[in-house]
């Protein structure tokens, strides 16, 4: 890949996180957070999106995201006031700025009507406001730019000092001419001195386009400093010499904005920033940049001393800089300032620190963790089988390295893991474009968007969460007319929730909708010939119903849900990821769906048996119980099969060591122990095995990687042992074979554990 | 393996000749992985007689093909006196079941002689030509077609590449 197109590459995966920041900084305004730091997250937003895409040459891009940025501007000076209104035009927008970034990374076109009609709307909104605001964020600057001076050499060969701070004199000048106006009440003004070293020009940047962006801020009062210029003699032409010195003023500019401006020069300049009223914020600002962290006994200390008439002001060292700041110290400011500055550093902590990573190095990663845990497993056993004593050194030194594997096993697998936000951020755009096309008003209500999952079980609840959430504003929710009627807020809600519970993360999808028709469910079972009418089920039953292939409650197929996607395939594909899904409605109430989850697809929880000699692992989730069955409780049905009475219930009593052909004659069932599990589509069957080991967590293997899927055997695991064990694939072998065995021919019809997203398979994942 | 017959007179490969039974075969020494002891191997449902089952090799899941039980002899009934010769072929790692490895023998391609035609279908489908040496007869064997989904038609190119290689 060429240099370019990496970078392209990395710009895209930021506009993802711009994006992603720019919904969730909209939607929090939206839900009345009001902190400036959000707005400034959003301009920021905007603004680096369309800083990259202009180094692209998007024209596309560039051109609307400069239109949202115009706007989100006068927001963020307070111009055009967020409310609910513009915030929702705002969200719009957002979604066609990501078809936008979508559209240039993919090729392809935007909805070219769409796409205007939003930028127009924009406008109108920037326009709206009244001109002064516009010609404070555009035109006022518009002649703000470093012209190339001519410079008489005849003069400064006469007379050199004094000549170019004449030039210069008058170039600053212009400068400063820009705006003089004198702050209003509650503007704050900062000084900021500022001194390029010969570095910054160097990386190509440009001392007057950061003063013009700074002109962004506010108003500003721009000073030249030509002290550092040695005589013209003396001057290299490629050294920096120049240092400039403004006053910023405007309505709550943050220190972190003008920082922002300065933050591709960092560490090219010298750079003195210092609230005009406060020079003693500067002192604390400057040691918590010292320690890098926050020490808030010591920043409240300070504050305290701040306090105290007459304690020791020190002006920031200027080193080299000539003008010192003036240090106007207000206890009280000085205090407000403090926690500001507090304010900043928790900010600062709330974006940690993160790097890129190759997906494939950290599953090699956790691979070989993999190969540490069955190793050190191994070591322990052959340990146990020299007979040495629990207490003696070497067993209690193996302890110690089973509890470190552990937790190099739980951290390995952290860096997989990844927030459910992830996934969560696109479905407030997704409820936004169903609530247009059904007529309906929709909140969508996100919870726990912090719980981590492993990112291939995020990235593949995509499409089962878009689905439900689908439905349950398609059929759970009513018009609004409807929802009056029945005494409900006109607006429904939706709600999106994932947290963790014993090792697994639960999501649940609920809505206070119309609930399950449970009548109708029924009768559309009934008429599709999935249950017969006299089946009598309990209401819970009922619910579960709609889970059957080929059911759909849909009267009409509409453009949202059913297209012929049926909540069987929502079913399965959770199935798929090792989870599971139920249901619970009540009529009028509305219906949550509760997903629950393996937190990765590397380990698996299994129950470890033997059956005709040989080591198998059944996958937990797919087990409901074990029981030892009863002589009585087993019956004959036709030639060889039989059915196992569990308490009202007849199920199919499947021999494991029969239908995987390790056997031939089945041993009396009362020998054994019977896994009652529940299949895909939700049938049970009673697997016979001779004897359970016991529960573990095994990490899957691929068998396929070196040799070919196995009828009846969805994976490997190594166990203790070092040998190597199969994970069963409860779906093929609850399939009713039509001869002995499960034959040649795969009897599963793309069931079971789907191990092509599982780490291990390598071959599948590169 | 074609190829390596065609190869003009006077290059020369590297071979791993090993014992089954009374007969001595040999590979391509660049398929060859590791060589290792006899690990009891865990059995596979519904697999193929001469598939022993698989074994763990640090981590990755391999297949053990008793190549004597693969070529119509007599099924292996393994010992740890038994040898497991690790091969790639194509991108997947198989275990070869056999004897005893006995030497590591280099050859001019020159000299391999093709494989007389026989009636029997299996030495068509694994032996790719005869050496004599030193009076003993080793048969070249070809690995395209030990594993069973690989054989027939993904044999070809990639092997080819692999041992050309």
């Amino acid at each position: 890949m060429d240099p370019l197109a990496a970078i392209k590459v990395t710009f895209f995966q930021e506009c993802e996180e711009q994006l992603a920041e720019l919904e969730g900084g909209l939607l929090a305004m939206e839900g009345g957070d009001h902190d400036p730091e959000i707005v400034n997250a959003v301009f920021r937003a905007v603004h680096s999106i369309k800083g990259g895409a202009g180094a692209f040459s998007l024209e596309e891009l560039v051109r609307f995201s400069h239109v949202f940025e115009t706007a989100l501007d006068l927001i963020r000076s307070g111009d055009i006031p967020a409310d609910q209104e513009t915030l929702k035009l705002l969200l719009r927008s957002a979604d066609v700025l990501a078809d936008h970034v979508r559209a240039a990374r993919d090729g392809g076109s935007v909805d070219e009507g769409r796409s205007s009609a939003m930028a127009e709307a924009l406008e109108a909104l920037a326009s709206g406001m009244g001109g002064g605001g516009e010609a404070d964020t555009g035109d006022g600057f518009s002649d703000f730019v470093f012209n190339p001076v001519a410079i008489d050499l005849s003069d400064t060969a006469a007379a050199p000092d004094a000549s170019i701070e004449d030039l210069l004199a008058r170039v600053t000048g212009e400068v400063a001419a820009a705006d003089a106006d004198e702050g209003a009440e509650g503007d704050v003004t900062w000084h900021i001195r500022f001194y390029p070293q010969v570095g910054l020009y160097q990386k190509a940047n440009e001392s007057g386009l950061l003063l013009r962006e700074l002109a962004r801020l506010g108003r500003i009062d721009v000073r030249l400093d030509v002290s550092g210029l040695p005589n013209l003699q003396n001057m290299n032409p490629e050294d920096a010499y120049l240092g400039w010195s403004v006053e910023l003023t405007g309505p709550a500019i943050e220190e972190a904005a003008v920082r922002d401006v300065f933050e591709w020069v960092d560490g090219d300049c010298y750079l003195d920033i210092v609230r005009a009223d406060a020079a003693s914020a500067q002192t604390l600002a400057t040691s918590i940049d010292a320690v890098g962290e926050v020490d808030v006994m010591a920043l409240i200390r300070a504050a305290q001393a701040a306090e105290v008439p007459g304690a020791a002001m020190v002006p920031p060292s200027s080193g080299s800089a000539p003008a010192g700041a003036p240090a106007r110290a207000e206890p009280a400011k000085a205090k407000e300032a403090a926690l500001d500055a507090k304010a900043q550093a928790a900010a600062r902590e709330a974006s940690p620190q993160t790097i890129r990573v190759d997906l494939e190095r950290v599953d090699r990663l956790i691979d070989l963790v993999g190969e540490l845990v069955i190793n050190q497993a191994m070591l322990t056993q052959r340990v146990a089988e020299c007979g040495l004593q629990r207490a003696s050194s070497v067993a209690m030194g193996l302890d110690d390295l089973e509890q470190l594997t552990r937790e190099i096993q739980d951290s390995v697998m952290a860096i997989r893991a990844q927030p459910v936000k992830s996934v969560f951020q696109r479905f407030p755009r997704l409820v936004r474009e169903i609530a247009a096309m059904t007529g309906k008003e929709v909140r969508l209500i996100m919870e726990g968007e912090g719980t981590e999952v492993d990112k291939t079980v995020i990235e593949r609840l995509s499409d089962p969460l878009t689905h439900m959430i689908r439905n349950a504003i398609d059929h759970g929710l009513e018009t609004p007319e409807e929802r009056e009627a029945a005494g409900k807020p006109r607006e429904g809600v939706v709600k999106l929730a994932a947290l963790h519970r014993s090792g697994r993360i639960v999501i649940e999808i609920s809505d206070d909708g119309r609930g399950i028709n449970r009548p109708r469910v029924k009768q559309i079972a009934v008429d599709k010939g999935l249950i017969s009418p006299e089946t009598n089920l309990s209401d819970d039953e009922i619910d579960n119903l709609i889970f059957m292939a080929g059911f759909s409650t849909a009267a009409t197929v509409s453009d949202i849900s059913g297209r012929g996607v049926g909540m069987d395939v929502v079913r399965r594909s959770i199935q798929s990821l090792g989870g599971r899904i139920n249901i619970s409605s009540r009529p009028g109430q509305g219906s949550t769906f509760t997903l629950s989850l393996p937190l990765t697809l590397a380990v698996l929880d299994g129950m470890v048996v033997t059956v005709a000699g040989q080591t198998l692992v059944a996958p937990l989730t797919a087990i409901i119980e074990s029981l030892q069955p009863k002589a009585a409780d087993v019956r004959n049905l036709g030639p060889n099969a039989q059915v196992i009475a569990i308490r009202d219930t007849h199920v199919p009593l499947i021999d494991i060591g029969r239908s995987l052909g390790y056997r031939t004659v089945t041993p009396p069932p009362t020998e054994g122990v019977a896994l009652l599990v529940e299949g895909e589509g939700g049938s049970r069957a009673a697997l016979m095995v001779d004897a359970i080991q016991g529960q573990r967590q095994v990490v899957i293997k691929s068998l396929e990687a070196n040799y070919r899927p196995v009828p009846g055997i969805a994976a490997a695991t190594i166990l203790g042992d070092g040998r190597v064990a199969l994970i069963l694939d409860i779906d093929a072998v609850m399939v009713p074979k039509p001869h002995e065995g499960l034959g040649a021919a795969p009897a599963s019809t793309g069931g079971g554990y789907d191990l092509s997203a599982a780490p291990t398979s390598l071959a599948k994942v590169g | 393996m074609e190829d390596i017959i065609q190869r003009k007179s006077g290059d020369s490969i590297e071979l791993i000749s090993f014992r089954i039974g009374e007969q001595e075969f040999c590979v391509d020494i660049m398929a060859v992985r590791e060589i290792r002891g006899w690990t009891p191997a865990t059995s596979l449902p519904q697999a193929p007689s001469f598939v022993k089952g698989v074994i763990n090799l640090r981590g990755a899941v391999l297949p053990i093909v008793d190549l004597a039980a693969r070529m119509g002899m007599a099924v292996t009934e393994p010992n740890e006196r038994h040898v497991i010769i690790v091969t790639r072929i194509c991108d997947q790692q198989v275990g070869l079941l056999v004897d005893a490895v006995c030497d590591i023998i280099t050859v001019d391609t020159g000299t391999i002689q093709q494989t007389p035609d026989l009636a029997c279908d299996v030495v068509k489908t694994f032996v790719k030509g005869l050496l004599a040496m030193e009076g003993r007869m080793i048969s070249l064997i070809s690995l395209d077609n030990v594993l069973p989904t690989l054989e027939a038609e993904q044999a070809g190119a990639e092997t080819a590449s692999i041992l050309a290689a």
